[in-house]
């Protein structure tokens, strides 16, 4: 199929998959209203002529990110990312995907509930998809069942606290508690400490 | 020696490896059987580039497992820049990757520009795109320390290092720093080139051109490179999707992928270059693609010398960095570096901090799932030549 634009794409994109029906959306007026049963979960952002980032329900995700991958060309998954929206009480998942033909991007994006997050995996599609959701899992504590390794710390070792990418885990307070202030110290302000250091006497 | 040759020859008529995507390989080994060896390599050994470890499961001197790990060098650079302004974290971008470390200042700053809707003078986009290629090559300078360093050919190593110091003291005097440059800045760069700057980058170039004239020598024709390198971890066209691979190890198995011709940003729509590519896709192709395209970089800077404009201002005026808020939106960019396919993603909420940061290094895919897989079947001897075939980097892996 020939699509001159990302738009026209996007259409074809949700006439396939049946998520809903949308207006004219180009590249001027981004954001687009979605008409159709699923409306109130989908959403569509065209950010350039060759990136596009569209949301959807979880439930639906594997399924638009195969249809992208086998009947439009999105061949090349870039990255899966997670945000932290805490204040939304929602985890956003990015699939990034590109088309090597096009030359075109697409973000699947996925809103996960942030307690006991779960997504369906991806590592039969990918290779690499397994790595990304170790991270993930480790990082933000979201569970990718029957992902390989999935459990096993990726870059960190021992670590029980709080997933440390979630926005709850204040790095200031950890630090302080785990990392003790330097011996032969009196006081942890650098600055006063060089004038001691430098000025012993004053 | 003999055997080793043997095993060699065999290996090259060896089919192509079988695309496992479950990384189980390890639960069939029985280590208690006594058959097996589990050894590891790194993070302090002389065969890996950075803070990088495997663990190897060896069947007499034969990889039957190996899982990468990683985590010795994690600095959670996501994460502290969620709590900095936009403009403190420009100095902190660099730091992800310590030999290119300009693709993510200009990533990072061609995201934030992208979403705060800022106009980047043309002088600057110019000095962008030479800091970006001269990075390039001093990259590539070093990697070739460590692909023949790999295969005890320490020397052409020395000789490609002392090169780069050549760049790094033009780095310095461009930007003041040698090795984290901080000199992309959102809005623009940070200074000009000093007088008769382009003077000394083309002595350098001629430099490194004759130097590149005896690596070719030493290296490309050197039957103990060729025997160790042709043949080893041949990366099919059939996986370069399922695997994600991306730059020199994807043109080495003959994919014309290259950002900078397909998606073209800063000039590169403007120089005069060609995606080079290969066929063989092993070790010894992707050395070659990489050397070609060393001397592309050096065509590029060139060109880039005899165009640049002269005058110009070179940054644009920015507000208040201690009061700059983005407006709320999202974006991905991305640049070709020497190992692939490098991107920002970026997110804001509107607020002075950025909401999400996400950085993609190509070494993520390379060091990870695909050496879990090229390494089964390689002799321990070739390991740490495969890891530097492709190019692996681990704090972009960490971030």
């Amino acid at each position: 199929m020939k699509y001159e634009k990302i738009e026209e794409l996007l259409s074809a994109m949700w006439e396939k998959t049946g998520l809903g029906r949308l207006g004219t959306g180009t590249a001027d007026s981004p954001e687009t209203a979605v008409t159709g049963a699923a409306a109130a979960a989908v959403h569509q952002q065209i950010q350039s002529s060759d990136l596009a980032f569209v949301k959807v329900p979880a439930d639906r995700g594997r399924h638009l990110i195969m249809d992208l991958r086998d009947h439009f060309g999105f061949t090349h998954l870039v990255f899966l990312t997670a945000s932290d929206y805490i204040e939304s009480g929602v985890f956003t998942l990015t699939y990034m995907l590109h088309s090597y033909t096009r030359h075109w991007d697409i973000g699947v994006q996925i809103d996960l509930p942030r307690e006991g997050s779960t997504m369906e995996s991806i590592h039969d599609l990918w290779a690499q998809a397994a790595t990304y959701q170790r991270e993930l899992r480790e990082m933000f504590g979201i569970d990718f069942p029957g992902s390989p390794r999935i459990d096993e710390p990726f870059i960190l070792e021992g670590w029980d606290d709080v997933p440390p990418m979630r926005r709850e885990f204040d790095t200031k307070e950890y630090s302080e508690r785990t990392f003790f202030p330097r011996p032969g110290r009196s006081t942890n302000d650098p600055a006063g400490y060089m004038r001691q250091k430098l000025y012993p006497k004053e | 020696m003999k055997s080793e040759h043997t095993t060699h020859l065999h290996r090259k008529t060896d089919p192509a490896p079988v695309i496992s995507f479950s990384h189980t390989a390890g639960s069939r080994v029985d280590l208690s059987s006594g058959k097996y060896l589990k050894l590891w390599q790194g993070p302090q050994h002389p065969g890996i580039t950075g803070n990088m470890s495997l663990e190897v499961t060896l069947h007499g001197d034969e990889v039957v497992d190996l899982r990468t790990h990683v985590g010795y060098l994690h600095r959670g650079f996501e994460k502290l820049m969620e709590r900095r302004t936009y403009m403190q974290n420009f100095p902190i971008v660099c730091r992800i990757c310590v030999p290119e470390p300009d693709f993510n200042e200009y990533l990072y700053a061609a995201a934030v520009e992208e979403l705060a809707g800022i106009e980047v003078p043309e002088k600057a986009v110019w000095l962008r795109n030479l800091s970006l290629e001269m990075a390039r090559l001093t990259s590539f300078l070093q990697w070739i320390g460590g692909q023949t360093g790999a295969f005890g050919m320490g020397t052409i190593g020395q000789w490609g290092i002392t090169h780069r110091d050549y760049i790094l003291d033009l780095f310095e005097e461009l930007s003041g720093g040698r090795i984290y440059h901080m000199y992309i800045i959102p809005g623009g760069v940070r200074a000009d080139m000093p007088e008769g700057f382009p003077g000394r980058v083309r002595e350098v170039l001629n430099k490194v051109e004759i130097l590149m004239d005896d690596i070719e020598r030493a290296m490309f024709y050197n039957a103990i490179f060729k025997m160790r390198a042709k043949g080893l971890g041949i990366v099919p066209h059939s996986m370069l999707d399922s695997f994600g691979i991306t730059g020199p190890i994807a043109r080495a198995a003959g994919a014309a992928r290259d950002t900078r011709k397909d998606q073209p940003y800063l000039l590169y729509d403007q120089l005069d270059f060609k995606v080079i590519t290969g066929s063989a896709s092993d070790a010894y192709e992707r050395a070659w693609v990489r050397f070609q395209e060393m001397h592309q970089s050096i065509s590029l800077i060139r060109q880039m010398l005899d165009r640049m404009p002269s005058g110009g201002a070179i940054h644009t005026r920015l507000p208040n960095p201690l009061h700059w808020k983005i407006p709320a939106g999202q974006t991905y960019r991305r640049a070709e570096c020497t190992r692939g396919e490098y991107g920002y993603y970026l997110a804001s909420d509107g607020s002075g901090y950025p909401r999400r940061v996400y950085v993609r290094g190509p070494s993520y895919t390379h060091a990870v799932a695909l050496m879990e897989t090229l390494a089964i079947g390689v002799n321990i001897a070739d390991l740490a030549g495969l890891m530097v075939s492709f190019h692996t980097y681990p704090p972009e892996i960490e971030r």
